[in-house]
């Protein structure tokens, strides 16, 4: 081991080593910055260049790009509430909240700390961790995975707090479209409303983007005013590193959790972030801040999806089964360059196995690094007006969903999940819970049908599954523990940010307003429960047709749909029996439209609107020609720009959008004038 | 080396002579840039396969084009190919690379197909095979011992009933083996990883994967080589697979354990989805009316840049032991592989119904 390690130092020390891994960072960090776009577009990028270059070098590469993935994507997720890959889903929930409140680089100079945090602690536990890898992943079969899904799920109840019923009725939803498709266990076809699009169900990046990012766009266009809300940068980066050092444990523990997590395959990085983040809540004396702008909810999921990527390394390495669509692309690399994944990995090739662990961290170093100097600077596009803004970033946000399927039913979908994340919203229905319903609804369906057919009830008696069995309960515990002390103590109902941040600095957060809603907000007048009631009743007609239409399937089809569906009908019942028999005053009954006073101005649908006419331009005109004038009309009519200015500020994007396409190799959306035009030729 | 491809190059020029009309229009691709739509996401087998030869195609195309590779993933492989039936045009600016994914749909009639493979022709074509192993622990040396174990329950995982995993499934029932087939793995590797889990004892990979991952289990003693699916000749009929000259093929057992060759229409449906699935696994397609000398321009490509040193010594790792073909040798399986008999999907059908309880409407 110590020979193999030195090996692997005197490979990394090389000028042309770090040479070529900074060449990666540097590339990832470019294409990362486009969210959607994420590392595999870079990768893919490169792949046509690993040809003929020596291995060294083009692992070097290879690894730079793979390394700084999940650390790019923290800047649109911290800034603009936009999470470019389900490794920064959880991040966005506290980082975009501290931008509002103008603490855009102390947030981003924490996120990429706790980046580096990550790579290092990763890498110093996979150099012991290697060794005994390949037995301990051999002894998670699909029983202890399927136990770790319920694991993720049982976060739900912390990140509901108290209003625990909404919170199951969010995720029980989040579950349904999440079983929209193929079942895993039979491949047939369920819930998919005759739509081709969703035979394969929806992306989860087209999920997020719309769960997160969709509402609070929405919410500052109506506002319309910078995203820092005063209008200025008041915490600096080196506020964030002091925040990292305060929280040094947070962060070892969240990194050795996601190492770990991140070396399971089969369940790759999903969950990671969502459970360091479940960690964080469960274990702080203090949750009054969290999803409204509490650093450690940046801390800690930062820190643990950086990890990951090293921890997922390991089945990559051992067993040639990569975690992620990352790792099935260096994967892809690996093999292009000869290099094989297997046993040997450990034994005759440890060496290469320890140049690739330490080349991981390494770019996680330049990486954050990098980032950390541009933290400031970037940080400052939170204060820009929020109307000039805002376009760029619905076009922006449009890109990235198209990047998913690169179909325009993505585009369709964002608007239809955005429309579902702008109502959880404003009835402060959890939306953490809806994404984690979503994500780990066919993990869990899959990995229960095989354990069930591999063990039937004796998965119950394997130890794994005892041990994972035991933390979930005391997780569910500690949860209902918390529900009981009441909404102070907790995540305001996933009400991430708009709320708080439009009392000040989150004050009135939506768990606050939900007490103080009939009383104390407005004029005293009660919260008209009728607009929930018909949310709620819309929630049970889609989930009704999510049973009726897996009863059509076979058994191992429909199982999973069916019994969700009837425990969210369950919770709905119980929702909607709380609103309209609860009173006024019930914790249950909120309506952010009537507590915060914000229906002055411009209404939602209008700037649902705009979004949508967006959307019907790419459809008829395609990408390129529709964000032209798109852009031009917004910034003429929202944003009292003069006609010069749109007309030039639209014109740059759509030749940075050519320039982006030709450059990577990257489609845009393609409307009824290009086919035509193409059926002319 | 120089004289080599000087003589290559002569010789190729007298061909293109020889062959009438080649000589008339020739493709011309200066400046162009050539779509090769890949239906699968970055970083899978057809993408590597697609990204593997995009560099050659490029440099050995008439004009030198620009190749990229575009993945349109979805639907496992239908969008994509949904796609290119509806925009590519005869003129081998855009091409498609099939997968057995894409023909097994095709040849099921999925509601979602919207192509249909007689509007295409065949550029390229490459296929692969495939070794049956099972768990050391059930105690037999190799297929003779099969009778021995008919009894014993094994267990084999699959990643659905209508996908690539048929192929085996029936295999197993045709050989009257005791399996019960768990669905639901998300794919050959996982199937593998569950097998030295040891939660399952009978497997298979496909040749690449199981000469990288497999045979280190066989050295170690945990697994034990049955036998390969076999490989197609130039007529058509199944042999041994070159790559594993030791290894029975599956007709070989098939014969060994009813004490007949086989046949029969659950012999002909195997057969004709093995076709599909394995010898003519991956396609390189184009409209159907693209001009001869188009094709020719690829088929020639293909032809030269197989000689090629860097291609030569890339192969091994990319692609494995088997050749890619062009011209007659690709239509062959390319017909084998689409043109199955009704009478054979009739039966997959019914079989998957009543074995499975698998509907295939939408």
């Amino acid at each position: 081991m110590l020979e193999a390690l030195t090996a692997a130092i005197a490979n990394l020390a090389t000028v042309e080593h770090v040479l070529f891994l900074g060449v990666g960072v540097v590339l990832g960090l470019t294409v990362g910055v486009f969210p959607g776009l994420g590392g595999i577009a870079g990768l893919s990028l490169l792949m046509p260049f690993l040809y003929g270059m020596d291995t060294v070098s083009a692992l070097a590469m290879l690894i730079g790009l793979v390394a700084v993935i999940p650390t790019s994507d923290t800047f649109t997720s911290v800034l603009m509430g936009i999470p470019g890959s389900s490794a920064s889903q959880a991040t966005v929930l506290d980082g975009f909240p501290l931008s509002q409140q103008g603490e855009a680089a102390r947030a981003l100079a924490a996120a990429f700390g706790a980046s580096l945090c990550g790579g290092l602690v990763g890498a110093l536990i996979l150099t012991f961790f290697v060794q005994i890898a390949r037995p301990l992943i051999l002894t998670f079969g699909s029983a202890e995975l399927f136990m770790l899904a319920v694991l993720g799920l049982s976060m739900v109840g912390v990140l509901s707090g108290s209003g625990l019923w909404k919170g199951l009725a969010a995720a029980g939803l989040g579950m349904t479209i999440g079983s929209i498709g193929a079942a895993p266990a039979t491949g047939e076809f369920r819930i998919t409303f005759g739509i081709d699009y969703l035979y394969d169900g929806l992306p989860l990046v087209v999920v997020g983007i719309g769960l997160f990012a969709f509402p609070e766009i929405i919410d500052l266009l109506r506002k319309g005013r910078p995203i820092a809300s005063g209008g200025r940068l008041t915490g600096s980066w080196a506020n964030g590193l002091r925040d990292l050092v305060r929280h040094w444990a947070l962060c070892l523990r969240c990194s050795a959790l996601g190492t770990i997590i991140g070396a399971i395959p089969g369940l790759g990085g999903t969950v990671v972030d969502w459970i360091a983040y479940g960690h964080v809540v469960q274990v702080a004396k203090d949750k009054s801040r969290f999803g409204k702008g509490d650093i450690r909810g940046v801390l800690a999921p930062e820190s643990a999806n950086n990890a990951k990527e090293g921890g997922g390394l390991m089945p990559t390495l051992l067993f040639g089964i990569p975690g992620s669509g990352a790792m099935a692309v260096f994967l892809g690399g690996m093999v292009l360059l000869g290099i094989e994944a297997g046993p040997a990995m450990v034994s005759s090739d440890l060496d290469l196995t320890y140049t690739i662990v330490w080349s991981l961290a390494l770019a996680n170093v330049l990486g954050a690094g990098l980032c950390i100097v541009l933290a400031r600077p970037i940080a400052r596009l939170t204060t820009l007006p929020f109307n000039y803004l805002a376009p760029f970033m619905i076009v922006a946000i449009s890109f990235a969903a198209f990047q998913a399927t690169r179909d325009l039913m993505d585009l369709a979908a964002l608007l239809g999940i955005g429309a579902i994340g702008v109502v959880l919203k404003r009835f402060a229905w959890s939306r953490p819970a809806f994404l984690i319903g979503f994500v780990l609804a066919p993990q869990a369906e899959g990995y229960l049908n095989l354990a069930a057919q591999f063990y039937g009830w004796q998965m119950l008696l394997r130890p794994g599954v005892l041990i994972i069995l035991a933390i979930t309960v005391v997780s569910i515990f500690l949860g209902a523990r918390q529900a009981r002390r009441g909404p102070a103590t907790v995540l305001a109902d996933g009400n991430v940010s708009g709320d708080g941040a439009a009392g000040g600095t989150g004050a009135a957060g939506g768990a606050a307003a939900i007490r103080a809603a009939g009383a104390a907000n407005g004029s005293g007048a009660p919260v008209d429960p009728r607009p929930q009631l018909v949310f709620v009743a819309l929630v049970a007609a889609i989930v009704a047709y999510a049973v009726a239409s897996s009863l059509q399937r076979s058994p191992l089809a429909w199982m999973f749909p069916v019994i969700i569906g009837i425990a969210t009908l369950l919770a709905c019942l119980a929702i909607g029996g709380l609103l309209a028999f609860g009173g006024p005053g019930s914790k249950l009954n909120f309506d952010a439209e009537q507590a915060s006073g914000t229906a002055a101005g411009s209404t939602i649908s209008a700037q649902f609107a705009w979004i949508a006419g967006f959307v019907a331009a790419t459809a008829l005109a395609g990408f390129v020609i529709a964000s032209a004038l798109w852009l031009a009309l917004f910034l003429r009519l929202r944003a009292g720009a003069g006609i010069v200015r749109a007309v030039l500020l639209a014109a740059a994007a759509s030749l940075g959008f050519l320039a982006v396409e030709s450059l990577l190799v990257v489609e845009l959306p393609r409307g009824l004038v290009q086919v035509w035009w193409g059926s002319v030729l | 080396m120089k004289q080599a491809s000087r003589r290559d190059v002569l010789g190729a020029a007298l061909a293109a002579l020889a062959l009438p009309g080649a000589n008339l229009r020739a493709a011309d691709f200066s400046g162009r840039v050539i779509e090769m739509l890949i239906p699968f996401k970055e970083g899978g087998g057809s993408d590597t396969w697609g990204r593997f030869n995009a560099p050659y195609l490029s440099r050995y195309l008439p004009g030198r084009p620009t190749v990229v590779v575009r993945n349109v993933p979805g639907g496992g492989s239908i969008t994509g190919a949904n796609r290119f039936a509806a925009r590519a045009r005869p003129d081998g600016l855009t091409v498609l690379g099939t997968s057995a994914s894409t023909q097994f749909p095709y040849l099921m009639g999925d509601p979602r197909v919207r192509y249909d493979y007689r509007d295409w022709r065949v550029l390229m074509a490459y296929g692969t095979g495939g070794v049956v192993y099972v768990s050391s622990r059930l105690g037999i040396t190799d297929h003779t011992g099969l009778a021995r174990i008919a009894a014993e329950p094994l267990l084999y995982g699959s990643q659905g009933p209508t996908s690539l995993d048929l192929v085996p499934v029936l295999a197993f029932k045709l050989l009257g083996l005791n399996v019960r087939t768990i669905f639901g793995i998300s794919g050959r590797g996982a199937g593998r990883l569950a097998f030295e889990r040891g939660e399952l004892n009978i497997d298979y990979q496909t040749s690449t994967a199981y000469l990288r991952n497999v045979v280190p289990l066989i050295e170690q003693g945990d697994a034990v080589p049955l036998f390969s699916w076999g490989t197609l000749d130039g007529e058509g009929r199944l042999v041994r697979d070159p790559s594993f000259p030791d290894l029975p093929h599956f007709g070989e057992v098939y014969e060994a354990v009813h004490g007949r060759a086989p046949s029969g229409i659950a012999w002909e449906s195997w057969f004709a989805f093995f076709t599909a699935g394995f010898p003519a696994q991956k396609l390189l397609v184009a409209p159907s009316d693209t001009p001869d000398d188009i094709v020719l321009a690829y088929e020639d490509a293909v032809r030269a840049y197989r000689r090629d040193p860097e291609y030569l010594a890339g192969k091994p790792a990319a692609l494995g032991a088997y050749e890619q073909v062009t011209g007659a040798a690709a239509q062959t399986i390319y017909e084998l592989a689409t043109d199955v008999p009704e009478s054979a999907i009739a039966w997959v059908r019914d079989w998957l119904r009543d074995d499975f309880r698998v509907s295939l409407e939408g």
